[in-house]
C-alpha cells in the first residue's frame, strides 16, 4: 500500500519536474498518468518490472483508493465560493446561466460527435 | 476542562486538524445522503458539502485561507488521483484503442465548443473583461484551470470557482440530457461527461458506468491537454 502510493507520487512528481523543467504547457499530473500508463503496460512485457508496487495489483489497488472517493477532491476548492460572495451578489445569476449553458452545449456536441464518426465508422467497416 | 470555552475554540478554528475533520465528515454524510438517494443527480455530494461548509465558515466567522490549512490535505490528493486514472485506463485499454478515432474528433469539437461558447455567452451577457477570461477554462480540472487563468493575467479563484460550479452542473445534468438524446453507448456518454465537466463529471460517470467512467477520465485528461492551447487563442480572437 505504502510502495503503491509512493509510486503513484513518483510519478507525479517526474510529470511536474520535466513539466517545469521543460516549460511544456500541460499539467505535471498528466504526464504523470502517462508515466503509470507506461510503467503498467511495460510490466506485461518485461517481467524484471513486475515487484513490490507492480506486483499483485498493489498500485491498482491504491489508486481505485484514491478514485472511489474523486469528489470529496474537489470540496475543499469548491469551498472557496465564500470569497467570491461579493462578485456573486453582482454577477451571479449571470455567471452561472452561462456557465450552465456552456456545459449543457458542451455536453451535446461531444457526444453528438462521439456517437456520429462512429457510427460512420462502424458503416466503412460493414462495407 | 478549559475555563473559557472561547480560547479552546480560537485554537481549534485555527487548527488544520477541525477543518480536515469538518470536510471529511461533512462529505461523508452528504455522500450517504446521496447513495440513500440512489445517486440522484440533484444530491450531488460536492454541491452539498460545499454550501453546508461555507455556510458554517460563514456562521463562525472562519476566513478561507484558516479553513485551506486543513482541506488543503484533501485539495492536494488531486494530482495523485489524476495519475491514478492511468489504472481504469490500463485495465480497459483495448476497448479504448478501438474507439480512438471517435475520442479524439469528439475531443476537437468538445473542447472547442466549450471555450468558445462560454466566451460567447459572457461577452453577450456583458460581463467584465476579467470575469470573461476567468470563466473560459471552466471545462478542465481546477488546478489547470487556475494555471491558464493566471498566464492570462484573470483571476485564479475566480477560475477554480467557475470550474467547480460547471462541473456540478455537468454533473448533475449529465445523466436527464443523455437520457433525453437518446444515446445509449457508455463511451460517448461518459466521454461527454469529462470533457465538459472535469473531475466532478468523471466522478459521476464511475457511479452510473464503469466504462463511462473510464471515457470520462481519458476526457478530463485530453482535454486540459487541448484546453491550455485552446483558451490563450480564443481569447485573442474572440475577446474585446
Amino acid at each position: 500500500m505504502l510502495a503503491s502510493l509512493g509510486l503513484i507520487l513518483l510519478c507525479q512528481l517526474i510529470g511536474e519536474a520535466v513539466v517545469r523543467g521543460i516549460g511544456l504547457p500541460l499539467p505535471g499530473p498528466v504526464l504523470g498518468l502517462l508515466l503509470l500508463l507506461i510503467l503498467l503496460l511495460a510490466r506485461d512485457r518485461f517481467a524484471v518490472l513486475a515487484h513490490g508496487p507492480l506486483r499483485n495489483d498493489g498500485v491498482e489497488t491504491a489508486s481505485k483508493g484514491l478514485l472511489a472517493h474523486l469528489s470529496l477532491l474537489f470540496v475543499p476548492a469548491g469551498v472557496g465560493v465564500v470569497q467570491k460572495l461579493d462578485l456573486l451578489a453582482s454577477h451571479g445569476i449571470a455567471i452561472v446561466l452561462m456557465l450552465a449553458l456552456s456545459v449543457v452545449v458542451t455536453l451535446l456536441a461531444t457526444v453528438l460527435t462521439f456517437r456520429l464518426v462512429s457510427r460512420l465508422l462502424k458503416q466503412q467497416d460493414a462495407r | 476542562m478549559n475555563d473559557n470555552p472561547f480560547s479552546l475554540w480560537v485554537y481549534l478554528s485555527q487548527s488544520p486538524l477541525l477543518w480536515l475533520t469538518v470536510t471529511l465528515l461533512v462529505y461523508a454524510t452528504t455522500d450517504a445522503v446521496s447513495l440513500a438517494t440512489r445517486r440522484h443527480p440533484l444530491a450531488n455530494p460536492v454541491l452539498h458539502a460545499m454550501w453546508i461548509i461555507g455556510a458554517f465558515l460563514l456562521a463562525t466567522g472562519t476566513s478561507y485561507t484558516s479553513y485551506f490549512a486543513g482541506a488543503q490535505f484533501v485539495h492536494f490528493l488531486l494530482g495523485p488521483a489524476t495519475v491514478a486514472l492511468a489504472v481504469p485506463l490500463y485495465e480497459n485499454r483495448r476497448r479504448v484503442a478501438s474507439s480512438i478515432v471517435p475520442m479524439l474528433v469528439a475531443l476537437l469539437a468538445g473542447s472547442i465548443t466549450a471555450v468558445v461558447s462560454v466566451v460567447l455567452l459572457a461577452e453577450l451577457a456583458g460581463l467584465p473583461r476579467d470575469v470573461v477570461l476567468s470563466l473560459a477554462p471552466k471545462s478542465v480540472t481546477a488546478g489547470v484551470a487556475m494555471g491558464i487563468a493566471e498566464s492570462l493575467h484573470a483571476d485564479p479563484s475566480l477560475a477554480a470557482v467557475a470550474v467547480i460550479l460547471t462541473g456540478i452542473m455537468g454533473a448533475i445534468i449529465v445523466t436527464p440530457l443523455m437520457n433525453r438524446t437518446g444515446v445509449t453507448d457508455y463511451r460517448a456518454r461518459g466521454f461527454a461527461a469529462g470533457l465538459a465537466a472535469h473531475g466532478i463529471g468523471t466522478a459521476r460517470a464511475f457511479q452510473v458506468d464503469e466504462i463511462a467512467g473510464v471515457f470520462s477520465g481519458i476526457a478530463m485528461s485530453l482535454n486540459a491537454l487541448v484546453t491550455s492551447f485552446l483558451v490563450p487563442l480564443a481569447v485573442t480572437l474572440l475577446v474585446r
